[in-house]
């Protein structure tokens, strides 16, 4: 069990039970949200939206308990929420309202003075890169436009912790990538934690220090990127010249001694050596079977792999 | 090189303590609306019943021969809030009909819950943007009304005499705004759709009047009057219930064939039933289970 008085751990869940009618959306959920930038990843329907809903108050589990900033979600609500940041997945805004007003009544609804609200306002509308347009009217905006103006809403009362749903979602290439930098400036040089919920693993591989990987309302694996990228075992690239019926005894003979291939799109397969002898064994059971080895190369594992193991995805 | 680095900065100022995010809804919301011409122009036309009470008013006071026509009594009060009826209707379907509908068509209401606020400070702070304009179109000139008479009069006999007057018409249009602004907002947390809202409202009030018509014909009730032993069926209509409660705190003889109690009772069974729906609508998550 995770514990709350745990200073360095931001966003804490223990054994976090939510239905919606008779479907499990977490399921017996303890995850424990360091510090820094977090990436919440999974597939749709994982889970990852409802946690952050459940962590705002938005629906009340039916058994578990949550902490953020080491206060409790079910006693303290709205002592976490002024001191938390949420941008949604999906669009939203307060109507009949331009930019600078919208942002501005935002901060003054988390408790800012209306002036230092306003000036808040600005300033985060230029930081998003929304300046000039902070003046038009948030429901002439366009898709791109409308993700920013909600990063804006949810900074303007500068948060100790930030719930990114989907933060690129719908958005071009260059405004991705201008969101992904916001993103990871906010976290890496102007001291906010964040939680990004995100499908795509580039975005969070980007963003993000540490992940919690879900899966059917389940944590799946969890920790920082870089460990979670460590096998235990080495990864190749590997090419062999050699007809195809002594391609299938070698393969044959790769998995009986517990080596894992894998097709790829281009003419190598990647292959998996448990243990420590690495390329050494490869060459031992290729020279075994008289296989001319072509191309071997170390591959690097992705955040893919990562998620596409903890998902039990071949 | 940029000369000025527009960065994020952290904030080291004041926050303001909580529970009063209500009056920065109520505030912005009322700005919204004043900013309106059209909205403007309902007001200024909704005032005209009271210029032309103004000069009741001022005639009765000033000259004689006027006085036995225009004699302003306690019932001219109560009259001139039945006359407002019209302007709460239309102040009530413009104002109120977009107050959470247009909040659910936008995906805000999971902004607004994501702040420091709770659902019940921002119904609250809905309902008192339209309670305060349905004020200003009943309570605040009714309230004028009255100092004018003291003041045409130059003298605080009337005043005096009818006492219960400010108090009658300060409860009366509070009652009337607070149901009717429980109502419509109830209402307006059922649709994305300001117009729909609009709409259902519209039906609500005819639809009520009407049934409490047809029901009164077939029961044959359609001439009973208050007193005449025979319960009526005028509580169905809201507005009926409203007038009746009316009548009661202005003393006056009441109108309609039904009890005041049950007229009273419609009138909390409203405001409850819409403080439920409002309990079950204004969420940050809409769960379709």
């Amino acid at each position: 069990m995770p514990d709350p008085a745990n200073t360095t751990a931001v966003v804490m869940l223990d054994a976090v039970t939510v239905a919606y009618g008779r479907n499990l959306a977490l399921r017996d959920v303890t995850a424990s949200f360091a510090g820094g930038a977090v990436g919440l990843l999974g597939p749709n329907g994982a889970g990852k939206s409802t946690m952050i809903k459940a962590l705002l108050g938005f629906v009340v589990p039916t058994r578990g308990r949550m902490h953020v900033l080491g206060l409790d979600v079910a006693t303290s609500p709205l002592e976490i929420r002024a001191r938390v940041g949420y941008m949604p997945e999906s669009d939203s805004h307060i109507p009949g309202m331009n930019a600078v007003t919208f942002v501005g009544y935002c901060g003054e609804l988390a408790g800012l003075p209306r002036v230092d609200a306003m000036q808040r306002a600005h300033e985060v509308l230029f930081y998003v890169g929304l300046g000039e347009a902070r003046y038009r009217n948030v429901e002439t905006y366009s898709t791109g436009m409308k993700q920013r103006i909600k990063l804006a809403q949810a900074l303007v009362h500068d948060p100790d912790v930030l719930f990114l749903d989907e933060p690129t979602n719908g958005m071009d290439p260059k405004g991705r990538d201008e969101m992904l930098e916001l993103v990871r400036d906010l976290s890496r040089n102007k001291g906010v934690n964040l939680i990004l919920s995100s499908h795509l693993l580039p975005d969070v591989e980007y963003t993000c220090d540490q992940v919690v990987v879900m899966d059917k309302g389940r944590i799946a694996a969890q920790g920082p990127i870089a460990s979670l990228k460590q096998p235990r075992g080495r990864v190749y690239e590997l090419r062999v010249k050699t007809t195809v019926s002594e391609l299938e005894s070698f393969l044959e003979r790769l998995r009986a001694a517990g080596l894992t291939c894998q097709a790829t799109d281009e003419d190598v397969m990647r292959v998996f050596v448990p243990g420590e002898g690495g390329a050494r064994d490869l060459f031992a059971l290729a020279a075994a079977e008289r296989v001319q080895v072509r191309h071997l190369r170390p591959s690097v594992p992705t955040l893919e792999d990562v998620f596409a193991t903890a998902v039990g995805e071949e | 090189m940029p000369i000025h680095d527009q960065g994020y900065r952290r904030y080291g100022g004041t926050r303001t303590p909580r529970g009063q995010a209500w009056i920065v809804i109520a505030k912005a919301g009322l700005r919204t609306f004043l900013s309106k011409k059209a909205f403007l122009g309902l007001l200024l036309i909704s005032w005209f019943p009271f210029f032309v009470r103004a000069v009741q008013v001022y005639a009765a006071a000033n000259f004689p021969q006027a006085r036995q026509l225009l004699a302003i009594k306690p019932e001219t009060f109560r009259q001139f809030l039945d006359q407002q009826n019209i302007w709460v209707f239309f102040i009530t379907v413009y104002v109120g009909a977009g107050l959470i509908a247009n909040d659910r068509r936008a995906n805000a209401l999971q902004l607004y819950l994501s702040k420091p606020l709770t659902r019940a400070e921002y119904v609250f702070g809905k309902l008192v943007i339209l309670a305060t304009f349905l004020l200003l179109v009943t309570w605040v000139p009714a309230i004028v009304l009255l100092i004018l008479q003291i003041m045409f009069a130059g003298n605080l006999t009337f005043f005096k005499e009818n006492l219960f007057l400010f108090p009658a018409i300060t409860l009366f249009s509070f009652v009337q705004a607070l149901t009717v602004s429980a109502a419509m907002l109830a209402l307006s947390s059922l649709s994305n759709s300001s117009r729909y809202v609009g709409i259902l409202y519209t039906a609500l009030i005819f639809f009520t009047t009407a049934l409490w018509g047809v029901l009164a014909f077939a029961l044959g009730l359609q001439h009973a009057e208050a007193g005449a032993g025979r319960p009526g069926v005028s509580w169905i209509s809201p507005s009926a219930d409203l007038a009746q409660v009316g009548d009661a705190i202005f003393r006056l003889p009441l109108r309609h064939d039904s009890p005041l109690f049950l007229s009273l009772f419609m009138i909390v069974l409203l405001v409850v039933v819409s403080g439920v729906v409002l309990e079950r609508r204004v969420r940050g998550v809409e769960i379709v289970a």
